[in-house]
């Protein structure tokens, strides 16, 4: 524990003093490509102690202090290491520390934000419509009653198919927050650690409507608006769902505008807005900081290591096996 | 067979004696980035057999018999230089066995990333993105991706499936030396590599609409000597032509976890599975 307080101490060292870097921002130059865009190619992480939505009792306080920021990190750091006491449940899923999937292992972007999401002004997602309400009532019933019979009922995410935090918008995950970005004149290529998907962006500036069938991650197109990529995207699956929103997924015709900005060499800055109004009754915005981080990218090799749905449902059928073999008096 | 040795030999001559023409035109058929290197952006794909046999294949009544003729597998020619692979005698048996198994265990049907060189001549398209430093190729089949690193050489720091692909241009080549490869199948009809495996790749720039594509395959653990594979591939060139979604964990359910479902599960040991329901 005592280790554990000292590397947080000096990991928030570290981020507060490697945050914006005031000092360069006078003579800073924008890297660009050879072809003059603004260079954003190469490793990013969003890895973040900040919510996507605000703790109620935070208000409309978007952000912390300093002071707080520093306060909020330790507080964090400790829930962290609360979960890996041996006996705990959190412990024996995942060992934090010995696969280095604790936060204190990891660079964390530096970010005073009290959450991800700006607006709405109390930083949390808007009201869902009727509609999306209903259908995630009849997911959760669902689920209730029959998640443990097959493959196909299982969440997507352990089915390797997709993360709900890979958008677009891209969400920070608990983990393997790592992004490739790659440029050419007529593409940036976004590759996401999980689950290894690859959205191709045409810079071509034309309508996302044009041409598209549905995609998991919609389709996006962009172009540059003086050095900000700006990049619109529609057309998803209608199964892509939102953090926390599972049974309401994004409806295929939801419009999301992204807009990544390098305001530094450590930094790209990200803003998104979601509009899809048969989900939410409004639309809303958040953003957060990518943060250099040294290469590679390993492969996340999802689905072909998936020991998960197998022991999950052979161990659901024992238990109904010997549940079955007490009821009719069968002892061995 | 006679006859394809003697058209065999006679294109050996024929690119031979035309090598510094065919050079030549290719300086002004393809074009090229401002740097000068070759530009091979773009949505590429394979048109043979090769998925299906890398060697002679015969039409044949295909895995799943169900399927009708759709699932026959068609006939086609070797893309092996040489004709056929020279494998171990034990290595020679494991294809077998692969064979047999199919339907069920061609790491294609599991919906595995396909490996290298496999991805490049699956049925579906890819499409390389050459940037200022790195180059990236991103296969529509499984959304299987790499990065191919043009500068910054090592050793595969890890295995993978799609392997760790150090690549330069020789020429007007584009050459990747790809290891660190978990082991996989190269066909469907199970042929294979191991861990032990190293390819070294060649995309050759023919014209702006097809690259020749070679890959030479050494894996001294299942091959008596290294060997090679030659083909085209083809420009997609559809307007608005794009990689689409692949994600096909979900089509692979039923083969990999079927037995795990719990009316099959019960069913298979005898028990009434509303019995179960109903003890629960």
């Amino acid at each position: 524990m005592r280790q554990s307080t000292l590397l947080a101490a000096s990991i928030i060292g570290l981020v507060l003093s490697s945050g914006p870097a005031m000092a360069q921002q006078e003579t800073w130059e924008l890297p660009r490509t050879s072809w003059g865009d603004p260079l954003i190619q190469g490793y990013w992480t969003n890895s973040t102690m900040v919510p996507l939505q605000r703790p109620e009792s935070l208000g409309t306080k978007e952000f912390f202090t300093p002071d707080e920021y520093r306060e909020q990190l330790r507080l964090e750091f400790e829930e962290e290491y609360g979960e890996t006491q041996a006996g705990t449940a959190a412990d024996v899923h995942y060992q934090f520390d010995d696969y280095l999937m604790n936060k204190q292992a990891d660079t964390i972007t530096d970010n005073t934000r009290t959450s991800i999401i700006y607006d709405p002004p109390n930083g949390r997602y808007p009201a869902l419509t009727e509609a999306a309400l209903a259908s995630r009532e009849a997911y959760n019933t669902f689920r209730r009653d029959h998640q443990w019979e097959r493959a196909r009922n299982r969440t997507q995410s352990e089915r390797c198919l997709i993360w709900d935090q890979e958008g677009p918008p891209i969400l920070p995950l608990g983990y393997n927050s790592t992004y490739q970005f790659m440029q050419t004149e007529d593409f940036v290529i976004i590759q996401l650690e999980m689950i290894h998907d690859v959205r191709i962006i045409p810079l071509d500036g034309g309508d996302p409507t044009e041409g598209a069938i549905p995609q998991w991650l919609g389709n996006s197109r962009g172009h540059w608006e003086g050095d900000t990529l700006v990049v619109e995207s529609t057309g998803y699956s209608g199964r892509t769902n939102m953090p926390g929103l599972r049974g309401a997924p994004m409806s295929p015709d939801a419009r999301v505008t992204e807009r990544f900005t390098r305001v530094d060499d450590e930094t790209v800055e990200y803003q998104f807005t979601v509009n899809d109004p048969s989900v939410w009754q409004a639309q809303f915005s958040g953003s957060y900081p990518f943060q250099s981080i040294d290469g590679p990218m390993f492969e996340y090799a999802c689905h072909e290591g998936n020991y998960g749905i197998e022991n999950i449902l052979s161990g659901k059928r024992v238990e109904e096996h010997d549940a079955w073999k007490a009821e009719n008096g069968i002892t061995e | 067979m006679k006859f394809r040795n003697r058209l065999a030999v006679f294109f050996f001559c024929a690119v031979n004696m035309t090598f510094p023409v065919a050079m030549h035109a290719q300086e002004t058929d393809f074009p090229r980035l401002q740097n000068g290197t070759p530009d091979i952006n773009g949505i590429w794909q394979s048109l043979n057999n090769a998925n299906w046999n890398l060697e002679d294949q015969v039409a044949q009544q295909g895995a799943v018999e169900s399927l009708g003729a759709i699932g026959a597998i068609p006939p086609g020619q070797s893309v092996i230089q040489g004709g056929s692979i020279p494998y171990r005698s034990e290595a020679l048996e494991k294809r077998k066995d692969n064979f047999a198994s199919r339907r069920v265990e061609d790491p294609e049907a599991k919906c595995f990333m396909p490996g290298i060189p496999r991805a490049t001549y699956m049925p579906q398209p890819f499409q390389i993105f050459q940037t200022d430093t790195d180059i990236m190729m991103a296969y529509q089949y499984a959304g299987a991706v790499r990065t191919i690193y043009m500068s910054n050489h090592m050793n595969a720091p890890i295995d993978s499936w799609m392997g760790w692909s150090n690549g330069h241009w020789d020429g007007d080549t584009l050459v990747v030396e790809v290891q660190g490869l978990n082991p996989n199948w190269l066909d469907r009809s199970g042929n294979f590599y191991t861990n032990t495996a190293t390819i070294t790749e060649r995309y050759t720039p023919m014209s702006a609409y097809h690259l020749h594509y070679e890959a030479t395959i050494e894996d001294p653990a299942v091959f008596e000597e290294p060997w090679t594979i030659s083909m085209p591939l083809y420009r997609r060139m559809e307007e608005g032509a794009r990689l689409y979604d692949f994600k096909c964990p979900e089509f692979a359910e039923e083969i990999m976890y079927d037995y795990l479902d719990k009316d099959n599960y019960f069913r298979n040991l005898g028990i009434d599975p509303d019995e179960v329901r109903n003890a629960q």
